[in-house]
């Protein structure tokens, strides 16, 4: 028990902090533009797929560098050229404009790659265990990831806090007009923070690559859990997107390895429970099939409750 | 959140027809309805399929306009209600298979009342807001309900789906929807019952409410109106119509799966709706016809056909916000203007490096897709009555020196257009300002 | 108002072209798109190649076969929206294989659609969806399978199993729908009659093709001590299973009824030598030689993503361009009573069509992955060496299936 405990807290730490990755580069747009980006989950997959490209081009190190940069551009490309455009159509017209994007991009990357799975295997160098726990072995690979993780997220924090361009960002979040006001580019940082955004989301994508698979329906697994994890770590919250990633990362590792239902627990009371009782059904239900409805539950919930989320500092 | 409202055009700017003009428009539609299955190209399967395909998806987008374009709500989960809806009437056709004596025809009423129902049940926490949060509780409800299809397969039948026939139980005035032509008619009246339903609540004052929430939620407070309370009643109605819709479906294909709920269909529903306008009656409905028609016809040609879909979309968004309603009303001030066909003329002259362009394109992505979802089939490709070779530079530097000459021109053939709108829109507002 | 309706059915004529009168026109409805697409577009390009042969031959009764493809991504609903589609195009016949759920779906359409239109009967040739109870309790005339059922496959795998006094302790993981849970049924029921010491210490329904990374269920699989996984995974649920295995160095036997999936033995690699398993009516190594047909397939097809795997299928052609020029006409009907009791030799042996309930009786081989084979697999180095060999005639399994025969 404590062996599989063990194990599951490890992967749904892995797990947690891949969806930090990405959920740190979407709660920067989301909580300076009010923009909720569709196409978030689109540029990790992109990102995914330019560094399978580039690792073959050019190695895997490199690669490791090239795509979020690539990454970057793209997401300034799309806050300059489009975006920026829909903004004055109202924030329908620029959530509508990032789901065209979302689905366009996704067959753009169809066009390009094919609609299979790419070999996006594991490089060698990063390709071994990096130790073992109770027997089994953790790759080196997710080890990489985390280290990534944890840099961003320290990278972000000090970057936000400390220099004067974050504390620009951070200003702008609650006082745009003022700071436009005292001479700032305001559109400037936009374009800046998106690009920063879809950089991180491409970074992730570089490594969630090789855990999930690198195909064109990539973006919709993983899009809709990324807005789960923005909305209850809260608005603009570097801290509370980590929590929340970590929450909901361990959460749906470890109700995969419950067995348990509520008829278990009935029974277990002294309850008795047959197939003709009504709501059979729903008793039966094992903590390990519900797991993928936690994040929402949750989600629901705390929109309905907190709609700042964990630790947010202003409602959505 | 202030407003959100997308399209520059809205439906109270539709003047209201005197009662006369509606009801021939209403009789009209009705005798169209009536004969459209009969036309020739359109009086077999195929044809009465899509039509019947249509008319269920018309009546979807109309359900999801009211809360995009007549509230300015965007939901990501509207197909929640179109699958619950379809659910329930599967079940109940399994009944009446059973013998429970209820002719199938009206066996989508148990969708609308099931649409109604979660609609009013969700409806009571999503419209506490509007706005992008209103657009992220509809998008975890509609993951949360797609989740739970899976964790109950004796009512929502997991992977397998539920299903039911049409055919067995008591038959209607002889019909026992068995042809495709019968399942036609049912769809199209109750196609036609639901729009002018949907048109007459737009016309209530409660509809009327819908759209001041939409433009100005503030001052409708401030007059003492309460928001969500409107909201909520939309979201109601809309819930009730998708649920009609949903349960057309189930009698179409007399199978109900998770994928009704998905957050596909809900994009979809969207996408048609967005495609067609917002801004008007109208919209949705062209919108649903058009996607259902391209998605029937094209994708058999071309296995690009989603990203041809996505690129018109996203010129939507940005170049025509009112939808292909809109573009085609603008218009209409101006067809009995003498310059009107200046401005066709002027179409003309631009269509023709337009369409360059266009085959330039086509040309490069279709190469694209062979290559990378099709490559077993080799380089060789026809298109445009031309055999090219996708493994050959020459193809590809044609098609962009269309792109790019195309687009030269084009943008050359601009201030013609401009200039003749100009004329018939002074024309026409001297013509307004003489009556 | 008159003048532009009279234009009305012109236009509409033009905007939907009637396609063009095609011979015999077979729908293929699978997977082309999403998780499971590899093993769809495998299956199309096997029946492409048959198909092919079959009309450069000549084709059935002076008639060319057309293959349409439409994908259905795994998806009851759409793959009944496709067949809608399909007939109203014009085909009479359907082929599908890829999960039970929409060989389900298909064959209720197919009947339903048959009652209601007589004359323009259709059949349902399905390659690869092994539900029992698609020849038994679901059976209909209309429904032919040429794949053995998860009944049949069990039987022969668990017969290995009972000879091998290593299992202790077996883990189950199946795909949360009729065709895994047919598989976990089918084990359990079967080990507890040939060795009743063996303790199942795992019963798992994941969702289908909807799981990204394994991991989870793989430390479930370790932390319950099993030394046996029994799994009727399928594309990428069974590559990315064994893959999550490998990497966390899990040390079981995989006993697996598609083991040879496209990408499997990629995934696994050396990991899977002596311990990864399946259950077919066919590998490289069966025979002494390669098939004829394998071989042009495989020089039509290079590349390990064409790795040849549906040798039914040459079964399944060959026994209906048989059919059709035994009824002498191509209509689906006359076929399908010719199909009824067929027999065919084969290089494997003899195979025989089922007349009780349409399931086809043909040999199955358990084979392990091993080094020094004749013919390798996906390029690894690897391949298929037998273990045991079932001859078709001791497939066969009692059926409760009654069909309605067309008179």
């Amino acid at each position: 028990m404590l062996e599989l405990a063990t194990v599951s807290l490890l992967n749904g730490i892995v797990y947690g902090l891949l969806l930090f990755m990405l959920t740190s580069g979407l709660t920067l747009i989301f909580s300076m533009m009010g923009v909720l980006n569709f196409a978030h989950a689109s540029v990790f997959m992109v990102g995914a797929y330019l560094s399978y490209q580039f690792a073959r081009w050019v190695g895997f190190w490199p690669a490791l560098v090239i795509a979020p940069l690539a990454c970057g551009l793209i997401g300034a490309a799309i806050e300059r050229y489009g975006l920026r455009h829909v903004h004055k159509s109202g924030h329908v017209a620029e959530i509508l404009f990032t789901f065209g994007l979302a689905y366009l991009i996704e067959e753009l990357v169809t066009m390009i790659w094919g609609r299979n799975a790419v070999a996006n295997s594991v490089p060698a160098v990063i390709d071994f265990p990096l130790f073992s726990l109770f027997g089994s072995s953790f790759p080196a690979y997710k080890g990489l990831m985390m280290a990534i993780s944890i840099a961003m997220f320290v990278f972000l924090y000090v970057a936000l806090k400390r220099t004067r361009i974050g504390l620009v960002i951070q200003a702008a979040l609650t006082h745009p007009q003022m700071v436009g006001a005292l001479g700032h580019d305001v559109p400037g940082i936009f374009v800046l923070v998106f690009a920063v955004g879809s950089a991180l989301a491409g970074l992730a994508g570089v490594i969630g690559g090789f855990m999930l698979l690198t195909q064109p329906t990539l973006a919709n697994a993983i899009g809709p859990i990324v807005f789960v994890v923005v909305v209850i770590g809260g608005l603009g919250s570097l801290g509370g997107a980590l929590i929340a990633s970590m929450l909901i990362g361990i959460l749906q590792t470890f109700a995969v390895a419950i067995d348990y239902s509520l008829l278990d627990a009935l029974r277990a009371a002294g309850i008795a429970v047959t197939r003709a009782s009504p709501l059979y059904d729903f008793y039966s239900i094992k903590v390990a099939t519900a797991a993928p409805i936690v994040p929402y539950v949750l989600l629901v919930l705390m929109l309905i409750v907190r709609p700042r989320g964990l630790m947010g500092k202003r409602d959505v | 959140m202030k407003s959100v409202a997308a399209a520059p055009e809205m439906t109270s700017a539709e003047p209201t027809p005197s009662w006369m003009t509606r009801s021939r428009t209403w009789v009209g539609a009705a005798a169209i309805l009536l004969v459209l299955p009969h036309i020739p190209g359109l009086n077999a399967d195929f044809g009465r399929s899509l039509l019947s395909q249509m008319g269920i998806a018309a009546v979807f987008a109309l359900s999801f306009n009211l809360l995009l374009g007549q509230t300015g709500l965007l939901s990501f989960g509207h197909a929640v209600y179109f699958g619950l809806g379809g659910y329930a009437t599967v079940h109940l056709m399994r009944a009446i298979n059973h013998g429970l004596p209820v002719p199938v025809p009206l066996a989508p009423l148990a969708g609308a009342a099931t649409g109604l129902l979660f609609g009013v049940l969700f409806g009571s926490v999503t419209t506490r807001r509007a706005g992008t949060i209103f657009a992220l509780i509809t998008l975890g409800i509609g993951e949360l309900v797609y989740a739970t299809t899976f964790m109950l397969p004796s009512y929502f039948g997991g992977e397998e789906g539920i299903t039911a026939s049409r055919t067995r139980g008591p038959a209607l005035l002889g019909f026992d929807l068995g042809p495709q032509l019968q399942v036609y008619y049912v769809v199209a009246l109750w196609a036609i019952i639901a729009a002018a339903l949907m048109y007459a609540f737009t016309r209530t004052p409660v509809g009327r409410m819908c759209n001041a929430v939409r433009d100005n939620p503030e001052r409708v407070e401030f007059v003492g109106y309460n928001t969500q309370r409107v909201r909520f009643v939309a979201f109601s109605a809309a819930g009730l119509f998708a649920g009609l819709a949903g349960g057309l479906h189930a009698i179409n294909y007399e199978i109900v799966a998770a994928d009704s709920v998905s957050a596909l269909r809900s994009g979809t529903v969207l996408l048609m709706t967005y495609i067609g306008g917002v801004g008007r009656f109208i919209g949705p409905v062209i919108g649903a016809a058009v996607l259902t028609w391209l998605q029937a016809s094209l994708s058999g040609y071309t296995s690009a056909w989603l990203f041809y879909l996505g690129l018109f979309f996203m010129a939507i968004i940005v170049f025509a916000p009112a939808g292909l309603a809109g573009l085609i009303l603008m218009h209409r001030p101006i067809i009995r203007m003498p310059a009107f066909w200046r401005v066709l003329r002027a179409y003309a002259i631009a269509f023709a490096p337009a369409l360059v362009m266009t085959i330039g394109a086509i040309v490069i992505i279709e190469m694209s897709y062979r290559l990378s979802t099709q490559p077993e089939l080799g380089t060789r490709m026809r298109l445009f009555w031309t055999d090219i070779d996708a493994a050959t530079p020459w193809p590809w530097l044609a098609a962009v020196v269309m792109i790019v000459s195309g687009f030269v021109v084009f943008r050359k053939t601009w201030p013609i257009v401009a200039q003749a709108w100009q004329q018939a829109t002074t024309e026409a507002s001297v013509a307004a300002g003489a009556r | 108002m008159h003048s532009i309706f009279r234009y009305v059915p012109v236009v509409v004529a033009l905007l939907i072209a009637a396609p063009a009168a095609a011979d015999v026109k077979i729908a293929f409805i699978d997977p082309l798109s999403g998780g499971a697409a590899t093993t769809g577009i495998l299956a199309q390009k096997t029946h492409q190649f048959y198909i092919d042969a079959i009309n450069a031959a000549g084709g059935i009764n002076g008639e060319k076969i057309e293959l349409i493809s439409f994908d259905n991504k795994v998806n009851p609903q759409e793959s009944l929206i496709q067949l809608k589609k399909a007939l109203d195009e014009g085909a009479r016949y359907v082929v599908q294989g890829n999960g039970s759920s929409i060989a389900h779906a298909i064959t209720d359409a197919v009947l339903k659609y048959n009652e209601r239109n007589p004359g323009k009967e259709v059949v349902f040739l399905n390659y690869a969806a092994v539900d029992p109870a698609l020849t038994n309790e679901k059976c209909n005339f209309w429904h032919f399978r040429f794949d053995a059922d998860a009944d049949m496959k069990m039987a022969a795998m668990t017969d290995v199993i009972a000879k091998d006094s290593k299992v202790k302790k077996v883990y189950l993981i199946n795909q949360d729908y009729s065709f895994g849970k047919a598989v976990a049924v089918a084990a359990t029921k079967m080990l507890a009659e040939k060795r009743p010491d063996i303790k199942i210490v795992g019963d798992e329904l994941h969702p289908l093709q909807k799981v990204q990374d394994f991991s989870p269920y793989v430390a479930k699989i370790k932390a319950s001590g099993a030394d046996t996984v029994i799994t009727g995974n399928w594309s990428n649920d069974m590559v990315l299973l064994v893959k999550a295995g490998k990497d966390a160095g899990l040390k079981v036997k995989w006993e697996t009824f598609y083991g040879g999936s496209p990408g499997t033995v990629t995934a696994i690699g050396e990991a899977g030598v002596d311990t990864l398993k399946q259950v077919t009516e066919w590998h490289k190594n069966a025979t002494p030689d390669l098939d004829p047909t394998v071989a042009a397939f495989m020089k039509r097809y290079p590349g390990k993503e064409n790795e040849y795997a549906y040798y039914r299928a040459k079964a399944m052609w060959d026994m209906f361009a048989a059919a059709a020029k035994k009824a002498g006409s191509n209509d689906p009907v006359k076929v399908a009573k010719a199909l009824e009791g067929m027999k065919m030799p084969t290089p494997v042996g003899e195979v025989e069509m089922r007349a009780d309930n349409h399931q086809l009786l043909q040999p199955l081989y358990v084979s392990t992955l091993s080094k020094n084979t004749k013919y390798d697999v996906e390029d690894s180095g690897l391949g298929w060496k037998s273990d045991a060999k079932v001859d078709a005639k001791a497939t066969a399994l009692p059926t409760t299936c009654k069909m309605q025969r067309p008179t």
